[in-house]
């Protein structure tokens, strides 16, 4: 069957695509014979590129994100953008037009906010690996909720150039596939540093792979007893580690700097240059205002909120610089804990993927709770990779193992040993 | 954390939203919710801490002042329909 012809089979029944490409250019290297989605906030040459956002209905960026060229490069073919929440803004990727369904029952969340990436990378039945973004958990989650592997590298090791920003500090690309040497192969494609990426690390990755000791985190185990079983029983040996302040203060601490950096990042969203336009009416606040009211969502418009307010006058010491400082404090306990352990394991997230019908029911704050283990790894910028650990009446659960920054490729090899 | 309709009006005027009525009043309690939470690390002792505003050390990354290759001006006018010759074209300034 035409590859292009099973991704709009998939895409009826499960809407994994904002667009799909007219034709998958095959090439020759490293990626020959794979085919490549990418997720909908990465900029592809003349491909619509929206974030997921109806404000940017239409726009066809004019040059490819640096590791696009890199995949081209390596003969991987690109068949299309992948559904999202709105620049990212979600853990189970409702809060957007159009909304992936969960490969094992279509009743429930993909998870998000790289929902359309996980559930593709389960269903294509071609050779796939998905492009996929991380800022506080948006590649684990979908991952473990799709019972696929999802791997968010090191801050800084991939070039985020030509990446539609949703908090610079902590916007990660990573990579998902169902084999963990895809994700290798991908991944030692795509890193490496970049001068168009004022924040491209310039640092070598360790080679030393081994793992001697697994420390479990404590207060992940807080969840529903057959998750914690699950996860547990994928590890051989392991020692019980706290990291109370991520546990306590990393969503807090993770959704201040978050919203704070997204409410900036929106700013430049205004309907002149590109994306949805209006007619010209009003001066430039009435336009701006008017614009940006009309194609914003709700989950976009609450955190523009709540991120203008932390950096204003009169709030900004209290909560934006605050957690800036608690963010060092979190920073250190995870240090502290790699001078002992190799990895640090977790359950991915607390619950298997949930019905929508539940999802409608939760307030913005109960949705947030939702990423109360991802949070940490991603405000520490620390590696970490999902791997499927088992079932839950039938839905997968996740299980989440965290390195030392530029120890990905530790990550990797946990994977491989378990094969 | 006090939350009232003036701060919200407030926040979003700054943050070039209009928000109609309802959605204030929807927002209005989740904000709280939201806030009561946030503002729990002020338990946190930050006394003598740094903030962090990259979780690895970043160098400056600047490249020479020199004039590259980019976008025509016919390119980087592609995605507006808001131009004029050969300029973009904005609401009214003042």
């Amino acid at each position: 069957m035409n590859i292009i012809k099973e991704c709009e089979s998939i895409n009826k029944e499960y809407n994994y695509f904002n667009t799909i490409a007219k034709d998958a250019k095959e090439g020759n290297g490293k990626l020959k014979g794979y085919y490549i989605s990418v997720k909908d906030c990465i900029c592809v040459k003349d491909m619509e590129t929206t974030s997921g956002s109806e404000i940017l209905k239409g726009y066809k960026p004019l040059f490819n994100a640096t590791i696009i060229n890199k995949i081209e490069k390596e003969g991987g073919a690109i068949i299309g953008k992948t559904t999202q929440d709105e620049f990212g803004f979600g853990s189970f990727n409702v809060n957007t037009k159009i909304v992936p369904k969960n490969p094992f029952d279509k009743t429930r969340t993909c998870g998000g906010s790289s929902g359309g990436a996980a559930g593709l990378t389960q269903k294509a039945s071609f050779k796939h690996i998905a492009i996929a973004e991380s800022t506080g958990g948006s590649i684990a989650c979908p991952a473990s909720f799709c019972g696929v592997i999802g791997l968010t590298p090191t801050y800084g090791i991939v070039s985020r150039y030509g990446l539609i920003d949703y908090a610079n500090s902590l916007d990660k690309i990573g990579v998902m596939a169902k084999d963990v040497k895809d994700v290798e192969l991908m991944f030692n494609i795509i890193k490496g540093y970049d001068k168009k990426d004022s924040t491209s690390l310039n640092n070598e990755l360790n080679k030393d792979v081994k793992i001697k000791k697994i420390g479990v985190i404590k207060e992940c185990l807080n969840v529903d007893k057959e998750i914690k079983d699950i996860v547990l029983s994928n590890l051989d040996k392991y020692e019980i580690v706290s990291l109370p302040l991520a546990e306590k203060y990393g969503l807090s601490c993770y959704y201040i700097l978050a919203m704070a950096e997204a409410s900036t990042n929106l700013a430049k969203y205004c309907g002149m240059r590109y994306g949805a336009h209006e007619e010209l009416n009003g001066d430039f606040n009435e336009y701006f205002s008017n614009v940006r009211s009309r194609y914003f969502g709700k989950e976009a418009k609450r955190r523009i909120i709540l991120g203008t307010f932390t950096r204003m006058a009169g709030y900004r010491d209290a909560y934006y610089l605050k957690a800036a400082k608690v963010r060092s404090l979190i920073i250190n306990e995870y240090k502290n804990a790699f001078k002992k352990y190799d990895l640090l394991v977790s359950p991915t997230m607390p619950i298997v993927a949930p019905k929508f019908s539940e999802i409608d029911k939760l307030t913005p704050l109960e949705n947030y709770m939702m990423d109360i283990m991802t949070v940490g790894p991603n405000l520490a910028g620390l590696p970490h990779i999902s791997y499927n650990a088992g079932f839950k009446n039938k839905m997968p659960v996740g299980i989440m193992y965290i390195a030392d920054h530029l120890n990905d490729n530790k990550l990797i090899q946990i994977g491989k040993k378990k094969e | 954390m006090k939350v009232d309709k003036e701060l919200i009006k407030r926040v979003a005027s700054n943050a070039r939203l209009n928000l109609t009525d309802q959605e204030i009043g929807e927002f209005m309690p989740q904000l709280k919710d939201i806030l009561d939470v946030f503002s729990k690390i002020a338990e946190v002792d930050t006394k003598n801490v740094k903030e962090r505003f990259h979780p690895v050390e970043i160098k400056n990354n600047v490249r020479e002042d020199k004039v590259e290759k980019s976008l025509t001006q016919e390119e980087a006018l592609r995605n507006t329909i808001h131009k004029k010759d050969g300029y973009f074209k904005g609401p009214k300034a003042i």
